[in-house]
């Protein structure tokens, strides 16, 4: 078990009539708790501080990689090179300087890569343990029961630690059924063609900053190809661990769902407790053929900072899914409590006709923490259909904006999005955005934009006091009622834990 | 968030053209101000937040198309009001009424502005100059620095007439800039109507200080057609209890911008704005709304509803701004588009910022065809095509008329807009 944290003096509160001051002082204690914030000691292999053209090329030696790659990759850091860093998000932080990281980490054990899970070093299978996630085939995520006598569903799991894959589990039974799942790095040897094809084709290196930085420099992430007409056996999940100090995280997934494919992929990431900032600038890219599907859920819990926003990631994501093919569909869900920063909106490209996205958020920003997060959904087929429902929850002194594009194409004859925003505040100190775009351009298309903001309801609170509960329980039931229509739409293993993670997230921020 | 660099040649060659600084009195400091508001920010560009989906470059620079006459008749004929009418950015003491008829001190700003009128002076770029702190309004500057005359309206009680300011152009002037001010006391009331006209580019702005428990109620008129770009501004103050309506009707023109910031200072006040719109062939019409709640307990609706045709383009920027500590807001929007062919296209961004949490908060906003249901029903019962589709129209536009508090000026509106459709008012 981790060390529990000195107590430190409760900080004076004006505490509303009737909250008990001993629960106030109990709940201020535990603010802050980052279950995941410690440390793995372990060797680990670093990259020269800093970035230049050599790192990229160091990188991509370390990797294995066909020229190509390289060429691509440096195309991407050249281009990075004369870009500006984007400002327009509502979030405050103060210069990144891009020198002062290292780009490349990984654990010294794994300088030969381990053949089995058996050869992996123990102290890293241990930190997946400690984290709950099964890098031993074992049949369920840890804490979950199969239901009811149910034979327990399986997870397939890709687990990348720093810069580098430690391991894929299960990874000869989907080859059975011709499912591809790989760390990316391992994807380029094997599947260059695939990964040629494909990579870059949706999220572009001329992207955006992030990237594009994330194109010259990404050290690794998962790979997922499903053949036509297979629906994935299993779930498949990555889980990102940031261990290494100034280190930053740069991974790229690429999932392919071939026609009439299926497949549900969850990922989750941690990091542990630090007083300086790390960055975090991952690209997703998503391929759905003609009547694919892909559910894509995030758990997103990367190190929020303390309550004096001190450390934390800063967290600016690229995800895009690109539908294709004709009737594809791609649903995002995620729950973003961690990070100090986040820059995210996960985006549906609906270009095959009938084709659909949809977009299931929780944002909970507590303490200093602030999100400037949402979606684009970008119709450009016939009868294409999008739903967006985005939940943001504020406490503290923290920021949280839900930014979003609805748009509809000329050619996008007879399309439908619906849109609900809703903005929760906790306290009087923190902020609550919405900025949403709509531009439709075809006359028998319907958009409807629904938003909202308040503040938990004080008749609810009351009477869930009423019947005992006291104001921590009282809260974390409103909001996890005010998040349920999203909580529903994750996987159930994820939907437990990001339950729980709701009532961590907001601990300490009522009073 | 940054703004892109400004070309200040540019600027300056926009300057050249426009009427004359004041020559002197206060209005000539107060215009100079107004120029160091303007140099400071520069010209919007095509890549500026605030101008999102409006390309602003039809302002920008010097007209090229000569200025015509038009003289848009009022929709308020036959109702009691003083009519104060400028003919190219001039004031026309011949063709207005008297203005003391209306009760409240009134005067034009060419008059004003040289006169020793203390509370004029004061109000000049008062509200205005405030603004820019939160998002950066150039042209709002660029009307304090050139804006040679317009009206300047004190009330000190609930004024007995509604007062109309028709603006006719007679092709002599190729820019017209008017620029109101307006101070509404404590416990008075006042109602202003704008008819604007459309013959030359014109730049309007109204800046309207309402105090403690008194209202002011807005409503502009727009030509069917314009043909040269227009924008037309409302920067107003509320005080305690204050009320402001503002509604406006809006046709069809190549470039219309209209800018409303609201800023609500004092606890209980109410605002609320609203405008309908019908547009036609290349037409590209921006409303821009911008209101602050920084007082406890008030209320705040913006009603846009917006009927796009032949390619016109409707764009509609709304945003509520809560501050800290303005709890128990109460603040709604809604932004509505019907879209009656493939051409049109429907450009929004409702927008919330909000900084308490005691608040109420929503906007919703939707864009679609018109009900084919409904339609289909009129149909049935033996209503012609287009007579069903005028009928649905209307209905639809019937929420943000809805807005106007007086009923007949309500009706006269209500009129205006039948006869845009082809149909006598009932």
């Amino acid at each position: 078990m981790e060390a529990l944290e000195p107590a430190r003096d409760p900080v004076p509160l004006d505490i509303r009539e009737g909250v008990d001051r001993e629960t106030i002082e109990t709940v201020q204690a535990m603010a802050g708790r980052y279950k995941h914030g410690w440390e793995t000691e372990i060797e680990t292999e670093y990259a020269p501080k800093g970035l230049s053209e050599d790192i990229v090329r160091l990188i991509s030696t370390k990797n294995n990689e066909p020229e190509w790659l390289l060429d691509w990759r440096l195309a991407a850091y050249r281009r990075w090179q004369k870009m500006a860093e984007p400002r327009w998000a509502m979030l405050n932080y103060p210069e990144i300087d891009y020198q002062d990281q290292y780009y490349y980490a990984k654990p010294k054990s794994l300088a030969t890569k381990p053949k089995s899970l058996d050869e992996v070093d123990p102290k890293l299978l241990a930190t997946y343990d400690r984290l709950g996630i099964p890098l031993r085939e074992q049949m369920i995520l840890a804490g979950v029961e199969g239901a009811g006598g149910e034979p327990a569903r399986k997870v397939a799991v890709d687990a990348v630690f720093d810069s580098v894959s430690v391991g894929t589990t299960f990874k000869e039974e989907l080859k059975k059924a011709g499912v591809i799942f790989c760390s990316i790095s391992e994807a380029v040897r094997e599947h260059p063609d695939l990964v040629r094809r494909y990579l870059g084709s949706v999220v572009p290196q001329t992207d955006n900053f992030f990237a594009t930085l994330n194109s010259a420099v990404f050290s690794d992430g998962s790979f997922v190809y499903i053949p036509p007409g297979v629906r994935c056996p299993m779930e498949l999940s990555t889980y990102f661990r940031i261990n290494a100090e100034n280190t930053g995280q740069f991974e790229r997934t690429l999932i392919i769902a071939d026609a009439g494919s299926y497949v549900s992929y969850l990922e989750g990431c941690t990091a542990p407790k630090r007083d300086t900032n790390q960055l975090h600038a991952a690209v997703v890219e998503i391929v759905a053929l003609d009547d694919a599907e892909v559910k894509y859920s995030t758990v997103q819990n990367w190190y929020p900072g303390d309550e004096e926003g001190r450390g934390g990631i800063y967290n600016f994501v690229t995800k895009r899914a690109d539908c294709r093919g004709a009737r594809s569909k791609v649903m995002w869900t995620q729950v973003e409590t961690g990070s100090a920063i986040t820059w995210k909106y996960p985006s549906c490209i609906l270009r095959g006709d009938d084709s659909q996205g949809e977009f299931y958020s929780i944002a909970i920003a507590n303490n200093a923490q602030q999100a400037d997060t949402g979606t684009k959904m970008v119709h450009l087929g016939k009868r294409t259909k999008s739903r967006i429902v985005s939940k943001g929850i504020s406490a503290g002194r923290a920021r949280n904006t839900y930014r979003g594009l609805v748009s509809m194409h000329p050619k996008a004859a007879n399309s439908r999005n619906y849109t609900q925003c809703d903005s929760l505040l906790i306290g009087d100190r923190c902020g609550a955005h919405t900025v949403p775009y709509i531009e439709v351009r075809n006359a028998s298309s319907r958009v409807e934009h629904e938003a909202t903001t308040s503040k938990v309801d004080d008749d609810q609170l009351f009477y869930c006091r009423s019947r005992g509960m006291d104001e921590e329980e009282a809260v974390a039931l409103v909001v996890n009622g005010f998040c349920r229509e999203v909580l529903q739409a994750l996987p159930m293993e994820f939907a437990i834990e990001a339950q729980s993670l709701v009532a961590i997230s907001l601990e300490g921020s009522v009073g | 968030m940054a703004r892109p660099k400004a070309d200040p040649a540019a600027l300056a060659a926009l300057l050249e053209v426009l009427p004359a600084p004041a020559q002197g009195g206060w209005l000539a400091a107060a215009q100079a101000a107004g120029a160091a508001r303007l140099a400071a920010m520069g010209l919007p560009q095509r890549r500026d937040e605030y101008w999102r989906y409006t390309d602003p470059a039809g302002f920008n620079a010097p007209l090229p198309d000569p200025a015509e006459a038009s003289a848009e008749p009022s929709a308020f004929e036959g109702i009691a009001r003083v009519r104060l009418v400028f003919v190219d950015g001039a004031f026309d003491a011949a063709a207005s009424d008297d203005p003391a008829a209306a009760g409240v001190e009134i005067a034009p700003l060419s008059v004003a502005g040289a006169a020793d009128i203390h509370w004029a002076r004061e109000l000049h770029g008062a509200i205005e100059g405030a603004a820019h702190a939160a998002v950066a309004r150039p042209f709002a500057a660029l009307n304090a620095a050139r804006a040679p005359d317009g009206v300047v309206i004190r009330a000190t009680r609930p004024a007995r007439l509604p007062v109309e300011i028709i603006c006719r152009t007679a092709g002599g002037a190729r820019d017209v800039l008017l620029r109101h001010l307006l101070r509404v006391d404590p416990g008075a009331s006042l109602t202003l109507i704008e008819t604007l006209g459309g013959g030359a580019r014109s730049l309007h702005l109204i800046e309207a200080e309402i105090g403690a428990g008194a209202a002011l109620h807005h409503i502009r008129i727009e030509p069917r057609v314009i043909a040269h770009p227009c924008q037309s501004h409302l920067h107003a103050r509320l005080g305690a209890g204050a009320t402001l309506k503002s509604f406006t009707l809006s046709g069809s023109a190549g470039l219309m911008r209209n800018e409303t910031v609201v800023d609500i200072l004092g606890d209980g006040a109410a605002a609320h704005v609203a405008g309908a719109l019908v547009a036609g062939a290349g037409a590209l019409h921006d409303d821009t709304v911008f209101m602050t709640h920084a007082a406890e307990g008030c209320e705040s609706r913006q009603v846009f509803k917006r009927v796009l045709r032949e390619g016109a383009v409707g764009v509609f920027q709304g945003k509520i701004l809560v501050r800290p500590g303005a709890q128990k807001t109460d603040g709604y929007q809604i932004s509505q588009a019907l879209l009656l062919d493939d051409a049109s296209q429907s450009l929004a961004k409702p927008e919330l910022e909000i900084y308490a949490d005691d608040v109420k908060c929503s906007h919703g906003s939707t864009t679609g065809a018109i009900d084919e249901t409904a339609l289909f029903y009129l149909r049935s019962r033996g209503v012609p095509p287009a007579e069903a589709e005028a009928l649905l129209v209307l209905a639809f536009l019937a929420e943000a008329v809805a807005e106007i508090e007086d009923p007949a000026l309500a009706g006269a509106v209500e009129a205006r807009l039948a006869g845009w459709f082809g149909r006598e008012a009932d």
